[in-house]
């Protein structure tokens, strides 16, 4: 079932981002952005959880989990260390992401040759 | 010709964007993406035994490294015009910012080059993140306590 459920919600968010992509003309680079936002706003009061509970890994795939990673990492640390938490902790969850994109980067772009 | 009247007539022999077909391609893309996400946090949770929020780490580690490569073979690219934000969406649109940036920029030299560049296109991503995850943190703290 969370295989149907990962389905809708990954495509709904993908067809929101279409929808503006087509309707206005803010550019892919404005609308990875204002979704990280977006996702960030809904893990302040603890509604993207729900979502993850409900679509399992399907709504961690789009760029929202993203926000979504960085906020709860800092909560983690704010429980821990007060409000100076907030420096400490916000990639602890997202390290993994970021590290794996420069260090895939980087070795690539050292074996392959640009196309085109 | 009066600049209005001008425009009218651009404005009717502009291509417009097909925008039910790109929509139904970006969610079906997407729902895909989606499914195949949810299936590596089985497939890792099931096969490492580990618990779904450290296979939801192998598994975005997963779409970097499919996005990373796949943009070096040439195919993602084709793939993106065709499917938009289908690809741009999830987590492999991030991999893809980045590894294209460092690809243009590598005949640069790997420090001003790949260096200097590799965030060119994704770092918004990341600065937007923090800074409205510090803002939203902070206003957690004031509303929720923690």
């Amino acid at each position: 079932m969370t295989y149907l459920n990962s389905f809708i919600f990954c495509g709904l968010v993908c067809l929101i981002g279409q929808l503006i992509l087509d309707n206005t003309k803010l550019t892919p680079g404005h609308i990875t952005t204002l979704f990280v936002v977006v996702g960030a706003f809904l893990d302040t009061f603890n509604i993207y959880d729900k979502f993850i509970l409900w679509a399992g890994g399907g709504a961690l795939v789009p760029i929202t989990s993203f926000g979504h990673l960085l906020i709860h990492g800092a909560m983690d640390t704010v429980s821990n260390f007060g409000i100076m938490g907030l420096f400490m902790g916000m990639f602890d969850l997202t390290s993994s992401g970021i590290v794996a994109a420069i260090i895939f980067s980087f070795i690539f772009s050292l074996i392959f040759k640009p196309r085109d | 010709m009066e600049k209005s009247k001008y425009q009218k007539i651009v404005k009717k022999y502009t291509p417009k964007p097909p925008i039910l077909k790109n929509g139904v391609v970006a969610f079906i893309i997407g729902g895909i993406m989606g499914v195949l996400g949810n299936f590596l946090v089985n497939f890792y949770s099931y096969s490492f035994d580990l618990s779904s929020k450290d296979a939801s780490v192998f598994m975005i580690i997963t779409l970097v490294f499919l996005g990373c490569l796949l943009t070096c073979l040439g195919f993602f690219d084709k793939w993106v015009n065709f499917a938009k934000c289908g690809l741009i969406v999830p987590i492999t649109g991030f991999a893809h910012a980045m590894m294209s940036a460092a690809l243009e920029y590598r005949k640069e030299g790997l420090v001003t080059g790949v260096g200097a560049n590799m965030f060119k296109l994704a770092g918004s991503v990341i600065i937007f993140g923090v800074v409205s995850a510090y803002i939203f943190g902070l206003l957690r703290i004031i509303i929720m306590g923690v």
